[in-house]
């Protein structure tokens, strides 16, 4: 049986999806204090780690929203594996800058990139099973799975991830505030 | 509104066919007559769209050079009610009133036959620019529903013969003048009368009443009365009235206002229309009464975008009065006592029922409540002193007037004085108005409106409280169930689900779009609830409608957006089941299917590999590994 929580560290996995990886940048902006943290957690998948699949975990950050096929098997994995699972800045939160292609029709723009486009001759949409397909919209990781948190921001500061990760696991509800969490 | 097709073209309108000269010198006419004022800029927004049909570009352009407002300011307000159009709409618009009521009655199959027989598409306009048939929110007559209104006049018990007549009688472009006339008729259904309904007073009783006992003992006569407010608040009239009395004017002619709400846009309210209709007088003499206590010269009765048609009645009888004395100056043969009353429409808006977003429409912009303090009774219309009342309540001022504020203090409950119209609706056999004391039990009413097996009572709206049959014992009263009116029943074979899904609807719709947590946060609820009603429901969404209604109670810049929840909080507490019911079993499921997302792509790719989909039954497992 696991030791309680309390006395054993937790496990933290994090994953970018349809995002920037400037989530990610931001998590590294809590600089020196990477050190307490990794004091207070083991990494379980994540960028940092580069571990492919994601074990059991007490909680998954997630970056960036979900554009294709890969994305949703990725996030289906986490919240399976997590006790909590955060969506981390704007593009996990609202879908983002990926989103925008929303108002666009998905048929059109591949056949736009690949057959029509100027300097284009005899192209065709790639089909290799190895690449994952393309949803037709982009959405926000709250529409695919359940979500515990949500981390605004893009991207959201060091701060405010330090902030809400020692919440996290100090045992508060996490609660960025003025000024961490501010709309202009 | 009442705009007769066979002056209008042929052809299908569209913004070019207006240009700009002409379509100035055509609504001259119209901002002449009301002098050019900014403040009566919705009133000639109405007006125009009657002449041109809608409001295209080049006429809010006139508008706004004739009354000297921004052209932004004047696009605002067209776009903000749902009875001004910035498209053009059919030469007959049809608007289906989408109460719980109406649905019950078999609306939402109605409309279907309509548009099938008319080959048209709701919320569109048919090719030849003949026709549109849309929803619209309850129109006050759940009483006799089905109903709709046609340019703006209403048709009460549709039926499907009807609807054949109708489509039969639009496509042969027949002018309204000819269609039946017992289409049209409107019932009072008044099922029970009490000391108002049975009142046999004649025009101006009770304002000689008013002038004998002087403005002080009239006042003191309220105050005995200890008579509130029939629109849903409750706030005690007397102490509205005194301080509007007392509160400084600010312009130096020293004006002050009686403002009367007929803006009743509570869906499933219609008592209001009743007394419009048949007890006009008596609101008047109530806004006169209002006037003498307050020392207003001035009365503004704002009514609703969809009792339009009560219009020329009412302004005839504004004539009338004038004529006899009872309107203008030396009213009632006093000298020193000058009133009149003008009537402004509304234009489909439910949040101008708020007194303060009512203010701002009859000053002619978009209706958005006001922060208060200060109060309308410190700072109404025109930022001068102004009394609010609703219609009711004002005909409870006349009777007190006439027959003192010991005897009305004596009808009903101690803290709910008086009697009070429910406007009663739904699983009934007598739908209709009935007249009671306060503190009548809902059993009592339910026996009397022949309610057989009622599950539930929704009392005072979409915004007041669902009540289930183990609380059929409580009363009609301030001190227990408080109600603006609406009583609407709902026998054992209805959905409770469904009709708070359209609840949720209605004031999706109708948030005004001022402030975030009402016009994001009845949005996400309407979504939740169509997700639970498409199967995709669970758990999870249950807990989100409940963190929203938290939300929206605690952040909502006014009333519709704290109370916007309540129809789902009360139905989730008392018929969860009805919610239950249609969750999948998942911890949380997707609003859409998702393998269904991947549509496109796979056309394009022409792939149909097992990485190309999502295996439901797969649950968090890849499909490919």
């Amino acid at each position: 049986m696991n030791p309680p929580v309390g006395q054993r560290k937790l496990r933290l996995a994090t994953t970018s999806l349809a995002g920037c990886f400037g989530c990610h940048m931001s998590l590294l902006d809590i600089d020196e204090r990477l050190f307490e943290l990794l004091d207070r957690v083991d990494l379980d998948r994540s960028p940092l780690t580069d571990i492919k699949r994601c074990g059991p975990c007490d909680i998954g950050l997630i970056e960036g929203g979900i554009c294709n096929a890969e994305n949703v098997h990725v996030l289906r994995e986490f919240r399976q594996q997590c006790k909590v699972l955060i969506a981390l800045g704007a593009c996990a939160v609202n879908g983002g800058l990926p989103a925008q292609r929303n108002h666009l029709d998905l048929g059109q723009c591949l056949q736009e990139v690949y057959r029509t486009g100027p300097g284009i001759v005899g192209g065709q949409v790639p089909n290799d099973p190895e690449l994952p397909l393309p949803l037709n919209q982009v959405h926000p990781v709250h529409e695919i799975v359940r979500i515990d948190y949500f981390i605004p921001g893009c991207p959201p500061s060091g701060d405010a991830i330090w902030k809400f990760l020692t919440d996290l696991l100090d045992g508060r509800t996490p609660r960025l505030g003025h000024p961490l969490l501010h709309f202009d | 509104m009442d705009r007769d097709p066979r002056w209008l073209p042929e052809m299908v309108v569209t913004d070019e066919c207006f240009d700009a000269t002409g379509v100035a010198e055509l609504l001259q006419p119209i901002v002449d007559r009301h002098r050019r004022e900014p403040e009566r800029l919705l009133q000639i927004l109405l007006e125009a769209q009657g002449v041109l049909g809608y409001l295209p570009r080049t006429a809010l352009t006139a508008i706004a050079d004739a009354v000297e407002l921004p052209r932004a300011r004047v696009e605002g307000v067209a776009g903000f009610y749902s009875f001004l159009h910035l498209q053009p709409v059919g030469r007959y618009r049809i608007l289906f009133s989408d109460n719980v009521t109406d649905r019950m009655l078999g609306s939402v199959e109605l409309m279907d036959r309509l548009c099938n027989r008319l080959w048209i598409e709701r919320g569109k306009v048919s090719e030849d620019g003949l026709v549109s048939v849309d929803t619209t929110s309850c129109t006050g007559m759940c009483d006799q529903g089905p109903a709709l209104l046609v340019n703006g006049q209403p048709l009460t018990r549709i039926s499907a013969e009807r609807i054949d007549r109708i489509s039969e009688l639009a496509r042969a472009q027949v002018p309204m003048t000819d269609w039946p006339r017992e289409w049209f008729v409107v019932a009072d259904n008044v099922r029970r009368r009490d000391v108002l309904l049975a009142s046999g007073w004649s025009a101006g009783d009770a304002m000689r009443a008013a002038v004998a006992r002087g403005r002080e003992r009239l006042l003191d006569e309220m105050k005995r009365s200890n008579l509130r407010g029939r629109g849903g608040a409750g706030f005690t009239t007397h102490t509205k009235w005194e301080s509007a009395r007392r509160a400084p004017c600010r312009d130096p002619q020293g004006s002050r206002y009686v403002v009367c709400n007929a803006d009743e846009g509570e869906p499933g309210t219609f008592k209001d229309r009743v007394l419009l209709a048949s007890h006009a007088d008596l609101v008047f003499d109530g806004m006169s009464v209002a006037a003498f206590a307050i020392g207003a010269e001035k009365g503004l009765l704002y009514l609703r975008g969809e009792y339009a048609w009560l219009l020329p009645a009412l302004n005839g009888n504004l004539m009338r009065r004038r004529q006899n004395g009872l309107l203008g100056v030396a009213v009632c043969g006093q000298s020193d006592w000058k009133f009149d009353i003008d009537i402004h429409l509304g234009a489909g808006a439910y949040v101008c029922g708020e007194e303060t977003a009512l203010l701002e429409s009859l000053e002619g912009r978009r209706g958005v409540p006001r922060i208060r303090p200060p109060y309308p009774a410190q700072q109404g219309y025109r930022d001068q002193p102004t009394v609010v009342n609703n219609v009711e309540t004002l005909c409870k001022a006349a009777l007190i007037a006439l027959r003192g504020g010991a005897w009305f203090a004596g009808l009903g409950s101690k803290q709910s004085t008086g009697t009070k119209l429910l406007s009663i609706a739904g699983d009934v056999e007598s739908p209709g108005v009935y007249e009671y004391p306060f503190g009548v039990s809902i059993n009592q009413v339910l026996n009397d409106c022949g309610a057989g097996n009622a599950q539930a009572v929704q009392v005072g709206g979409p915004s007041g409280n669902c009540l289930a049959t183990h609380e059929f014992t409580r009363r009609i009263a301030f001190e227990d169930v408080p109600t603006a009116g609406a009583f609407t029943v709902f026998g054992a074979h209805r959905d409770m689900f469904e009709v708070a899904r359209n609840f949720a609807h209605f004031f999706a719709h109708e948030s005004c779009g001022f402030c975030t947590p009402c016009r994001v946060g009845t949005t996400l609820v309407a979504n939740c609830m169509d997700k639970i009603a498409n199967g995709n429901g669970s758990q999870y969404d249950i807990s989100e409608i409940f963190r929203i209604h938290r939300l929206l109670h605690a952040a909502s810049h006014c009333g519709l957006g704290q109370t916007a929840c309540n129809p789902l909080f009360d139905t989730l507490n008392k018929f969860r089941p009805a919610y239950e019911r249609r969750l999948r079993s998942l911890d949380f499921a997707p609003a859409f299917d998702l393998d269904q997302a991947l549509s496109v792509a796979r056309q394009m790719t022409g792939r149909d590999d097992p990485a190309a989909h999502f295996s439901r039954a797969a649950g968090f497992q890849r499909a490919d590994p």
